[in-house]
């Protein structure tokens, strides 16, 4: 068995010396002008363990050993997936539904944040999917929009008292008109072109949300954004409404599920409307796509309006809830971040993309102890699951199905 | 009119550290046709390195007895590194992907370049790091402009690494080598040329020059984070396309034109704004004249 893996193994031995060269002189050396070896080889065996099993299940899972664990579970396996695929969706998707809205009564304070920020999110990554999974343009500066949203509120809240329910519609409207703003002039640009462009987009706002000082507060931000109200009745002194500001996280919470579902809902309609099928055809070849008759301007400069439009309520919304923004929350990282849901959830693939930023939300909250290095972790995450699973966790169903493969 | 001069000067040592930059992405594009994110998080490497390695000389005593041959023992070690570097981080994310679609190798990228900026805090720290100031103090007067010997040893360097890679690139079997691949992968290995050794020594050679542009950084601003790699990766980036990606003269000279912009941008227009004047170039780039200055035209699909 060695026998058969020894190129692997001698490519993994190489991979680790080259790992100790590397390491050794950004640990060893030190400015007083002394070497030291102890912390290098720690951290360096420490690595060297993690990666030797891994190495290790792949040898087994390669080399069939592996199989028979496989073959008990796979029984199992199909028998659920016999059963869930007997349950109608719609009763999975109301158990979904009734499970998420009954959850703030089960749940304390800090569930309920990390919960509000997985919705979050969600919007986001659906918003993005449109641009990224369906109309196949790659876009690194989508968090400028969440960034237009935010301030929309926050400005139009502290300087004209405007109320969170009449600013939500405006700031889709607003990102929107930004989509189409930086949408326009990349419409003729693909792939990595496309990409380097947008993420300059992105930093030109972030720059300008930063150096604004007269609107925006500079880096300072702004503070004292009212949170979102309702009227509820009142019965004093007869009949009236009174306005109620909602600081309380569990109500928050709803209307983040509110604005989640009504994301998933739209985004759903929309691809399985012609638009949908028009942005899928425009992914898989754009000039085949021109041929036939699909308009690419209006529907590209479409996608980038929808991706954006959910990108502004997500971020009126983070505004409201976090009553204070600042530039600091619309840096690159976080498109990176996003993107990175769209595309480890599964691209194009909703329930996919649900996953993806629930899990790169919850589980940087579960290992908090290890948490300098979640940014790490989240990069490696990124590499390795292009290199075994580039589709995603839950690949869409209708990817990259070209017309001739379609049938049988 | 000084102060003109002066922007001048200021312009050119930072479009040659521009430039610098550029030529690793110009020169990995022209090859594999893949924008190297993590090219930014080279450079920053490589202003690391070389602060420790000068942080190491200090300690030692080294730096005062032998200043010019610490220097060139910094640049050529931190060079070295940088390159090994590179070519681990080409085999390990984007040599499988080959033949993957596009989007997965540039997301490989992307995950690559938040790791090493992310592995470089880890290990450095969070906060500035500093340069030994001693070196190169001192300046002379040249009609009412000041020129630092700092700066004059920064142009050196950078006309000397330029040349030098010109001279590669143009005049050696290598750099032949290097150009058939850029033309046709296939055709080139036909002819016996390893693409995966050219590959990674396009890799190598272009970490190794934004690792000296970044110890120069370092010493032109006197220090050195672990996020310094991301902005100027970006507008190397510009400067790469506004030459024609692909094309070593097109880089160098964009990255010139660039430095000059952002210098005379931000003396004369508005020093907050300065990062955005590489943004607008490469977008009215991207948009009226996507091939770039020296570019030839390219298959419409590319753009």
């Amino acid at each position: 068995m060695i026998h058969e893996y020894r190129k692997t193994l001698k490519n993994y031995a190489i991979g680790l010396l080259w790992l100790l060269g590397l390491l050794w002189p950004l640990l060893g050396i030190h400015p007083d002008g002394t070497l030291s070896f102890d912390r290098t080889f720690t951290t360096w065996l420490y690595i060297a363990a993690g990666s030797f099993l891994c190495l290790l299940i792949y040898i087994l899972n390669k080399s069939g050993l592996l199989r028979p664990v496989g073959n008990a579970l796979s029984a199992p396996r199909e028998k659920a997936s016999r059963l869930i695929g007997a349950v109608p969706v719609w009763v999975w998707i109301g158990a979904l539904l009734a499970a998420a809205c009954l959850y703030p009564l089960f749940t304390g304070r800090y569930a309920q944040d990390v919960a509000t920020n997985v919705l979050i999110y969600i919007c986001l990554g659906l918003g993005l999917n449109i641009v990224v999974g369906l109309a196949g343009m790659l876009d690194l500066g989508y968090i400028a929009f969440y960034g237009v949203g935010a301030y929309t509120y926050a400005l139009l809240n502290l300087h004209y008292g405007l109320s969170f329910w009449i600013c939500l519609p405006i700031a889709a409207a607003l990102a929107c008109i930004a989509g189409c703003i930086i949408g326009y002039p990349t419409l003729r640009m693909r792939g990595d072109y496309l990409a380097i462009v947008t993420l300059g987009f992105g930093e030109i706002v972030r720059i300008i949300l930063n150096n604004w000082m007269t609107l925006t507060n500079g880096p300072n931000g702004l503070l004292g954004i009212k949170p979102p109200s309702i009227y509820v009745p009142s019965f004093e002194a007869g009949f009236s409404f009174e306005l109620l500001y909602i600081k309380k996280l569990q109500y928050l919470y709803y209307i983040a599920l509110g604005l989640a579902i009504l994301t998933i809902t739209a985004v759903r309609r929309l691809n399985h409307s012609r638009i949908g099928r028009a942005w899928e055809s425009i992914r898989e070849d754009e000039t085949a796509a021109e041929l036939m008759g699909v308009n690419t301007f209006i529907l590209k400069l479409l996608a980038y309006a929808m991706g954006a439009l959910f990108a502004g309520l997500a971020g009126a919304f983070f505004c409201a809830r976090m009553r204070f923004v600042s530039p600091e929350s619309f840096t690159f990282i976080e498109s990176a971040m996003v993107l990175s849901m769209v595309v480890l959830g599964g691209m194009a693939s909703i329930p996919g993309i649900m996953l993806g930023a629930a899990a790169l939300i919850v589980l940087p909250e579960v290992f908090r102890e290890f948490e300098t290095y979640r940014m790490l972790a989240f990069g490696l995450a990124m590499v390795v699951m292009m290199l075994f699973r580039p589709a995603g966790l839950i690949p869409a169903k209708r990817m990259g199905t070209r017309s001739e493969d379609r049938e049988g | 009119m000084d102060y003109f001069f002066q922007q001048l000067i200021n312009g050119l040592t930072l479009g040659g550290l521009y430039a610098l930059i550029a030529l690793g992405y110009t020169m990995v594009y022209g090859v594999i046709q893949l924008i190297n994110f993590a090219h930014g998080e080279l450079f920053a490497a490589g202003g690391y390195v070389g602060v420790i390695l000068l942080g190491y000389f200090t300690g030692r005593g080294y730096l005062e007895t032998h200043p010019i041959l610490c220097l060139i023992g910094a640049f050529a070690l931190t060079m070295g590194y940088c390159a090994f570097l590179a070519v681990g981080v080409e085999k390990v994310a984007y040599k499988p992907l080959r033949r993957q679609p596009r989007l997965a190798v540039l997301l490989s990228a992307l995950g690559m370049s938040i790791f090493l900026s992310n592995a470089l805090m880890l290990t450095q720290g969070v906060y500035d790091k500093a340069y030994p100031s001693e070196l190169f103090q001192g300046g002379f007067d040249l009609g009412g402009v000041t020129i630092s010997y700092l700066r004059i040893m920064i142009l050196a360097m950078t006309v000397v690494l330029l040349i030098g890679l010109n001279l590669l690139v143009f005049r050696t079997k290598i750099g032949i080598a290097m150009r058939a691949t850029a033309q046709d992968k296939i055709m080139s290995s036909l002819v016996s040329i390893s693409s995966n050794r050219i590959i990674s020594l396009t890799f190598a050679i272009g970490a190794g020059l934004a690792a000296a542009a970044g110890v120069m950084v370092g010493l032109y601003y006197g220090s050195v984070r672990y996020d310094m790699g991301f902005l100027p990766g970006i507008k190397a980036f510009a400067a790469a396309v506004l030459g024609g990606i692909g094309n070593i003269t097109g880089a160098m000279l964009g990255g010139l034109i660039i430095g000059m912009v952002e210098i005379f941008g931000a003396g004369y227009i508005s020093g907050q704004y300065k990062d955005v004047f590489a943004f607008i170039i490469l977008i009215a780039v991207l948009y009226f004249k996507p091939t770039g200055i020296m570019g030839e035209n390219i298959d419409d699909t590319r753009v």
